[in-house]
């Protein structure tokens, strides 16, 4: 199936997501739409499925013009979509998830399980994807619910399949799975739509790459293109994807974690024996596949889960068990993983949540009452230093893009006096531009002879960025190497192997 | 991006401060659709009237066999809404040929002015609860023991202004806190079992309202509360120094009393609370995103504990205000069934959006509701329900402002109309 896109124009009032966009999908063909967060990516392909209507333009399918009113046409008509949060029943299993609004029934309306089984099977089969019908969708992981969503796709006899950010949430190696998937779709003469901000992903399997910017396609390129040149077309100027360090003196140890456990909701010891120093003036990043302890040690670390034994020690104070409001007095910043959750108030105001974790300091409050033109002053002047772009202080953070809430909180925690900076997965989610300023803010903190300690499990971060790189398996680190081991080593110790000796 | 859209769908994403402005008062705002609920409210009510007010019905079916009397049968159904509608205000704001009078004259001011301040006198403890309320709800607690601890407050604050004798200066003073201490402890105990047990305050507070209902019983039927020589559950009365007395003095009749100025004393710290305290921050950053205020340092434990502390104790201050400005003694109905003033704080807490003003002019709307009602009843015999379907219907359309939306075709704006509370999450 062909699907052309012709001068595509989407407006929300007076702002134009997409403005006259061409786009020719080819049968077999994996099509990368790559662009920033808000580049108008998702608008495009909410119009294509048939979600918004585009004022100008039309959609071709094999050259013939097509109007979706609904999605439901859309699908009708050979597209299928996997949303970039997934759209599945959490309590039903794969199968019934796969069939359902299609129903293979018995008498009596009753559903037919052992058919749904049986074409789930099918599927599986014929696509190589492979997932347990029986299983309950909430007990699988973040990887088998994509295939889920994929396969209910394809149960609709999809020929051009829209994959939204679908990186976004999986590991290395879920992300290594889904590209064999996709390749092998594409064999099978189905067209991918896939989009991302992430230029390794886009070279490893596009075969061709739209670039899109401002609601604008800006190029059309191959994979052989550089990560630089792609990011530069993507963010519209020189994008320096290396992050420049230069030699610093170490200090003192700042941060020291002795054989520290900590258990998880379930109660296991998902943090076993962990023990590391972090110095002044060093960045220690702990790499790791997500889910191997780094959570639960982090917010053990600040204060949000106790530590069954060992100790942690922030420049000599003992702050094991203490709450969170003493250790962040004791002077340790902490910018949380998912920064939605933990690190902001979506609902409350820029201002105040640069403020958010010192409202009684001076001089944003005195003897119980607040100082609101302190707390403005402030946040104007924050904006100002780390470039957050909003409209105004007193917008609330929901209104900003995801990078710009990030830097909300790397500012807030970098404006008060700190011993050590903590950050988990401090660019998740975030587009290159945004990416570079954060790694740049970190780097520069080290130099100012701060301890940094990073948890991420995106490689490419830990090793542009750590001095030292932990890697954590299983509730453990396996090894501590220098940023200029190889991948394949490091590789291994994300995958259980223990250390072997370097010296 | 190119600006070369002059389309006028407002969906768009970037709000200029001077467009924010217009919004508050626009087609979507809280005020325009409170407003809308209300006038829906109105009309509904005038629709009901129609069908089972005798007159009108005898009209009609008197027109149904005489055809040529169908414009006087108009006329019968417009004087009958109309007379139930002129009731209501005239029995709750003022009536104006008495204001006329009053003004041309000089005198009377006594019976022109009795409506507003009955009005008043209605609105002075409900506002104090719902603010209560309020502010418990901003912070994402369920609180609906308020009736519970306004009791629990009128049971104190009556122990404190008939048993003890001291001058006025000490006594009013210390009533009220003692109205204040008892609706605090009140809450306290469902606010520590939430923060030490992880009991559900719905439960538990909704509970309590019943534990305090019993205990008020049995306090009215103890000796040290109980009115000397009397058998039935009532109080002794309040000293005359613990009374918060009519401003116009007893003998206008004019019942309107200084409790109105606790009232306005309780907005002032609502809104400085809210706005302006640091404890306030820690609650709105508790309620909007618990998480969050947990990785901020913020004390889960205490906030929960200094919340329901807060919000008793005002709920305990509107039950003392309630005490010492109408009855000045209480009884086994006090705050009990309709006169449950701490159930419909939870309704006009809702109405006025947890603001303090919204919250002010809910009771003001509230407390006219259900005086005008009660005229109207006398002066038309349309029952005193009619009063309470409008005030219901008012906050089902205010819950439901996409059904608002959609009665009057206001489609634009993409200002989404938030829900006031999560309702049952803890």
């Amino acid at each position: 199936m062909r699907v052309e896109l012709k001068g595509i124009t989407k407006r929300f009032g007076s702002f134009t997501a997409n403005d006259q966009i061409n786009l020719v999908v080819e049968p077999g063909e994996i099509h990368c739409l790559l662009g920033e967060n808000g580049a108008g990516k998702s608008t495009l392909m909410n119009v294509l499925f048939g979600l918004l209507r585009a004022e100008e333009g039309e959609i071709l399918i094999d050259g013939k013009p097509v109007n979706f009113a609904n999605s439901g046409e859309a699908v009708r008509s050979g597209i299928g979509m996997v949303h970039q949060h997934f759209m599945l029943v959490p309590v039903f299993t794969a199968a019934e998830n796969v069939v359902l609004g299609f129903e293979p029934t018995k008498s009596f309306n009753r559903l037919d399980h052992k058919t749904a089984n049986a074409q789930i099977h099918e599927l599986s089969q014929k696509f190589g994807l492979d997932v347990d019908p029986d299983a309950v969708v909430e007990n699988l992981s973040v990887g088998l619910q994509q295939r889920v969503e994929i396969l209910k796709a394809l149960s609709h006899d999809a020929e051009l399949l829209i994959l939204d950010e679908p990186t976004a949430v999986l590991t290395p190696q879920e992300i290594e799975a889904l590209m064999e998937i996709m390749r092998s779709l594409a064999k099978d003469g189905k067209s991918i739509l896939f989009i991302t901000h992430k230029l390794k992903e886009v070279r490893a399997v596009a075969d061709v790459i739209t670039v899109i910017r401002q609601g604008r396609v800006i190029d059309s390129v191959r994979p052989t293109e550089t990560e630089g040149q792609l990011a530069s077309l993507m963010v519209g100027r020189e994008v320096n994807l290396t992050v420049q360090k230069e030699a610093t003196q170490l200090g003192d140890t700042v941060l020291e974690l002795r054989d520290v456990v900590v258990r998880d909701d379930r109660g296991l010891a998902v943090v076993n024996g962990v023990s590391l120093d972090v110095r002044a003036g060093e960045i220690v990043a702990l790499a790791g596949v997500q889910g191997n302890g780094q959570t639960e040690l982090a917010e053990a670390i600040s204060g949000l889960r106790s530590v069954e034994s060992g100790s942690i020690t922030l420049r000599g104070q003992n702050i094991t068990n203490l709450s969170p409001r003493e250790i962040l007095d004791a002077g340790l910043g902490h910018v949380p993983e998912d920064r939605q959750r933990d690190g902001l108030v979506l609902s409350m105001s820029v201002a105040d949540n640069l403020v958010l974790n010192t409202p009684r300091r001076a001089p944003f409050a005195r003897r119980g009452t607040r100082n609101l033109s302190a707390v403005a002053s402030n946040a104007t002047e924050l904006v100002q230093r780390f470039d957050i772009r909003t409209s105004s202080v007193e917008s609330t953070a929901s209104s900003l893009s995801g990078g710009n809430q990030q830097k909300v909180i790397v500012a807030r925690e970098l404006s008060r006096p700190l011993t050590c900076f903590m950050a988990s997965q401090p660019t998740r989610g975030l587009d290159v531009g945004s990416i570079e300023y954060v790694h740049r803010q970190i780097v520069n903190q080290r130099n100012e002879g701060l301890g940094v300690f990073i948890i991420s499990s995106e490689l490419d971060e830990v090793v542009a960025l750590g001095d030292r790189i932990a890697v954590m398996f299983a509730g453990k680190i396996t090894g501590i190497v220098d940023p200029s081991a190889s991948r394949e080593d490091i590789g291994l110790l994300m995958a259980g192997a223990t250390m072997v000796s370097h010296d | 991006m190119t600006d070369t859209a002059t389309s006028t769908d407002a969906t768009s994403s970037i709000v200029s401060p001077r467009r924010r402005w217009w919004d508050r008062y626009s087609s979507t705002s809280p005020i325009t659709l409170t407003i809308l609920a209300l006038i829906l409210g109105i009309v509904i009510g005038a629709i009901i009237i129609m069908v089972t007010s005798a007159p009108v019905l005898n009209a009609w079916r008197h027109s149904f066999h005489h055809v040529g009397s169908f414009p006087s049968t108009l006329k019968i159904t417009f004087d009958n809404v109309a007379a139930a509608y002129r009731a209501m205000i005239t029995g709750s704001i003022v009536d104006p040929t008495l204001l006329f009078h009053s003004i041309s004259t000089g005198h009377g001011w006594d019976v022109t002015m009795t409506p507003i301040s009955e009005t008043l006198t209605y609105a002075t403890p409900l506002i104090i609860a719902s603010i209560g309320v309020g502010i418990a709800f901003q912070t994402g607690i369920f609180n609906i023991g308020a009736n519970g601890q306004a009791i629990s407050g009128g049971i104190a604050g009556t122990a404190v202004g008939s048993m003890i004798h001291v001058p006025m200066i000490i006594h009013l003073p210390l009533t009220l806190l003692a109205g204040i201490a008892g609706g605090a402890v009140c809450g306290l105990v469902p606010g520590l079992l939430k923060a030490y047990t992880g009991a559900h305050e719905v439960i538990v507070t909704l509970m309590f309202n019943y534990v305090v209902n019993a205990f008020l019983i049995y306090v009215l039927t103890s000796t040290a509360l109980q009115l000397p020589g009397q058998a039935n559950d009532i109080s002794r009365n309040f000293d005359a120094s613990a009374i918060l007395d009519p401003i116009f003095g007893t003998k206008s009749g004019l019942r309107v009393s200084y409790g109105i100025f606790v009232a306005a004393a309780v907005v002032v710290f609502a809104i400085w609370f809210l706005k302006r305290s640091s404890l306030g921050f820690d609650f709105r950053v508790t309620g909007a995103n618990p998480n969050a205020a947990r990785a901020s340092g913020i004390n889960p434990k205490f906030i929960i504990i200094a919340l329901f502390v807060v919000s008793g104790g005002l709920a305990g201050l509107a039950g003392v205000v309630q005490a010492a400005s109408t009855t000045h003694y209480i009884d086994g109905g006090f705050l009990v069934g309709s006169a449950g003033i701490g159930f419909t704080a939870i309704t006009i807490a809702l109405l006025g959006r947890l603001q303090p003003m919204g919250i002010v002019w809910g009771s003001l709307l509230f407390a006219a509701l259900g005086v005008g009602g009660r005229s109207m009843q006398a002066a038309t015999g349309i029952p005193l329900d009619l009063a309470t379907i409008i005030q219901s219907i008012v906050v089902l359309f205010v819950a439901s402002p996409v059904l608002i939306k959609e009665i009057f075709h206001l489609r634009k704006g993409a200002q989404s109309f938030q829900m006031a509370t999560k309702g049952w999450s803890s």
